[in-house]
């Protein structure tokens, strides 16, 4: 039968991993077939009810504070402990230059810690931005009403960089801006927020602090606090700096 | 803690224990803060995430004999799996209750219940879980096909002692 050679594929074309080039037809085929379209939609019950039975154990309020201590000691900082100690080191490096800086209820380590969780976290999500596009014309009015603030993002012509979309975040209640940046195979994530409504206060220096998992440069302008982390090279993230510092 | 309460699910799939699907959790927790460095940012965390507590599974006395009485490597058995004649899904999905799809999936070999996990629990991609298993693309697709008819003969069962 001619059915015979799709519905060896039905589950994988269900999952979305057959060729690109062969969905179409298999979208057609499906479609016309009343045998592959009552098969398919047979198959996908299944799939809900195994989605079903298969959420089914949720870890206890105990279980997850135990792991957040232990894992996090006291505020929360995930996968920031190579980050704040690093962040320690750095800060008594630049200790010198940071006399004026007013450290508030959370220090500035645990907020680069965050930061870059975010950054993590959205990168291994299955769909880190929520407005995908490369013009920064579409992206800018995307945030307008999301966030209580407007920005702008630099023109990217001639340089290395692409924009692939944006998405909001949130430090902790705060909302804002973030971006993430293409260069060279490597991620580059940038945040915007308000200065003012952030939980910690950071000196006016930009600072990229060395011996980290990721690159990373801060900096306020007109009220808005940004940071730029990825793995990309230092000077990579400089010249995304400078970008932004000059669009602003 | 990113995939938290997915991965304590995962667990308790792989164990059938709260506790030691803790105990599992926290290993990977604990694994994931000291390699950190070796993840590579780009790359896929979630995949690289579930690897580490699979991996710590299959070390614990849990996961050996798990291992042990049905090996991982299942492929190239065809014959494996006895031929059932086949009620299609519809009827076997209206007479299973959530409960008989739970205990088939229980049933099944931890390489068939892990894979079955990722793929619709966690509706990973391949890749995500060529990643996660450390196996090749082309074993993805043959294990999950296996799985799932291994799923469906579970099921079958069920329904045959049942309408007995
Ligand atoms: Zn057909």
């Amino acid at each position: 039968m001619v059915c015979e050679s799709w519905k060896a594929k039905l589950d994988t074309y269900l999952d979305a991993e057959v060729p690109e080039e062969e969905m179409h037809s298999f979208d057609a085929h499906v479609r016309s077939c009343p045998s592959c379209s009552v098969d398919a939609l047979a198959r996908v019950q299944m799939r809900r009810a195994i989605q079903d039975a298969g959420r089914r154990f949720t870890p206890s309020a105990e279980f997850r504070k135990r792991i957040q201590q232990k894992i996090a000691p006291k505020p929360q900082r995930s996968f920031g402990l190579r980050w704040t100690l690093a962040a320690a080191a750095a800060i008594i490096l630049v200790a010198g230059t940071l006399t004026s800086a007013y450290l508030g209820t959370r220090s500035r380590d645990q907020l680069f810690s965050e930061i870059a969780d975010l950054h993590v976290a959205t990168l291994a999500s299955s769909s880190p931005v929520d407005v995908i596009s490369t013009d920064r014309h579409t992206v800018k009015p995307w945030f307008q009403g999301k966030i209580p603030f407007a920005f702008n993002l630099p023109e990217l012509q001639n340089t290395e960089f692409s924009l692939l979309g944006g998405r909001m975040t949130y430090l902790d209640q705060t909302p804002g801006a973030h971006l993430i940046y293409d260069v060279r195979k490597h991620h580059i994530s940038v945040f915007v927020f308000q200065e003012r409504s952030l939980p910690a206060k950071l000196d006016e220096n930009s600072l990229s602090p060395k011996q980290l998992p990721f690159n990373l440069e801060t900096w306020s302008q007109g009220g808005l606090r940004y940071f730029v982390i990825s793995d990309a090279s230092a000077a990579d993230i400089d010249s995304l700096t400078k970008l932004f510092k000059a669009a602003s | 803690m990113p995939h938290f309460e997915r991965l304590y699910n995962f667990a308790c799939w792989l164990t059938h224990d709260r506790q030691e699907a803790e105990d599992l959790v926290q290993e990977t927790y604990a694994k994931a803060l000291k390699g950190f460095s070796s993840f590579k940012s780009g790359t896929n965390f979630r995949a690289w995430i579930y690897k580490i507590l699979r991996n710590a599974f299959l070390t614990s006395r849990t996961g050996l004999k798990a291992t042990a009485t049905v090996p991982l490597d299942l492929e190239d058995e065809e014959g494996a799996l006895p031929a059932i004649e086949e009620t299609p899904e519809s009827i076997l999905l209206q007479r299973s209750d959530g409960q008989l799809v739970q205990q088939a999936l229980e049933q099944l070999p931890v390489a068939y219940r892990e894979i079955l996990l990722l793929c619709e629990v966690e509706e990973m991609s391949y890749q995500e879980i060529s990643a996660a298993l450390a196996i090749p693309m082309g074993t993805v697709m043959s294990r999950l096909s296996r799985a799932r008819k291994a799923l469906r003969g579970g099921l079958q069962q069920q329904f045959v002692r049942g309408t007995n």
